[in-house]
């Protein structure tokens, strides 16, 4: 734990990150964008996640391993999330999602 | 000037900072710079797992995340990215319900974080130990205890490699 620093304010912080991901993953056009907003939200649910683990439970390690995960995953995600992109930027000619709205063709 | 005001202050700064580059990275109009400041976010939540004595978690998320998924998110700018990208508006007509919705859960989670009242745990002894300690107990737990998860998240990395390299390949015809 962070001397001086409180579990509510490192939780807010995590809020914050969180909420900022969240408008960004609503608003933005372009996919790229979508999907850093997405890497936010995840990175913002590690932080509570490590911080639970050291403030309530400073003895174990079960929130920093499940991070590990989180992080592996996240790194999937993004991974063939990009992918996805590009091979919509070679359909269509755009990353716009507005563009995106055909299943075929 | 003492050592746990250091903490302190260092978890300020970095906070505030990683939320600044956070808002810049969801607010800028060039997504190139988007994804510059999104490794700037990255990298100050890993000085804030630091500051929680999480040092693996620390080095694993510079090595990923500002290492790879960053770099990744550059590149992906960089073969999508067309001249009139920086011209024009990146966020949608949805900007202003967003940002209300955004703002209301902020408030919502901050009530409930504040009204929960966890207290942290008298058990801070175990905390002192090392980074050395933590490497090696992390280690432990993810091959005694999480073996499967861990061998399932290798396979699931190797099918999204896979995946990934069918999905963006060009059509062979």
């Amino acid at each position: 734990m962070i001397p001086g620093v409180t579990l509510q304010q490192i939780l807010a912080f995590a809020a914050a990150l969180f909420c900022i991901g969240l408008y960004g993953a609503l608003t933005r056009r372009n996919a790229v964008g979508v999907l850093m907003s997405l890497e936010l939200m995840l990175n913002a649910a590690n932080v509570n996640l490590v911080a639970f683990n050291a403030y309530l439970h400073p003895g174990a390690l079960a929130g920093q391993t499940f991070t590990l995960f989180v992080i592996t995953i996240a790194a999937a995600e993004a991974t063939v999330g990009l992918a996805l992109v590009v091979s919509i930027y070679r359909a269509r000619r755009s990353v716009r999602l507005e563009d995106a709205d055909l299943l075929k063709g | 000037m003492n050592l746990p005001e250091v903490g302190t202050v260092l978890f300020y700064v970095c906070s505030v900072l990683a939320v600044f580059c956070a808002a810049r990275v969801v607010s800028t109009r060039d997504i190139f710079h988007a994804a510059y400041y999104l490794a700037a976010t990255l990298l100050l939540v890993a000085v804030i797992y630091l500051l929680m004595h999480a040092e693996f978690v620390a080095v694993v998320q510079v090595l990923v995340y500002v290492g790879a998924v960053a770099v990744l998110l550059a590149f992906a700018v960089m073969l999508t990215a067309k001249i009139s990208d920086h011209r024009e508006t990146q966020t949608n007509r949805l900007a202003v319900p967003a940002a209300l919705a955004a703002a209301a859960l902020f408030a919502a989670l901050l009530k409930a974080v504040v009204g929960a009242g966890w207290e942290p745990s008298g058990a801070v002894s175990a905390q002192a130990a090392g980074s050395q300690a933590n490497l090696q107990a992390i280690g432990m737990a993810l091959f005694k205890d999480h073996l499967y998860p861990f061998e399932l998240a290798g396979l699931a990395l190797f099918t999204a490699l896979i995946g990934a390299v069918l999905i963006a390949r060009k059509d062979p015809e």
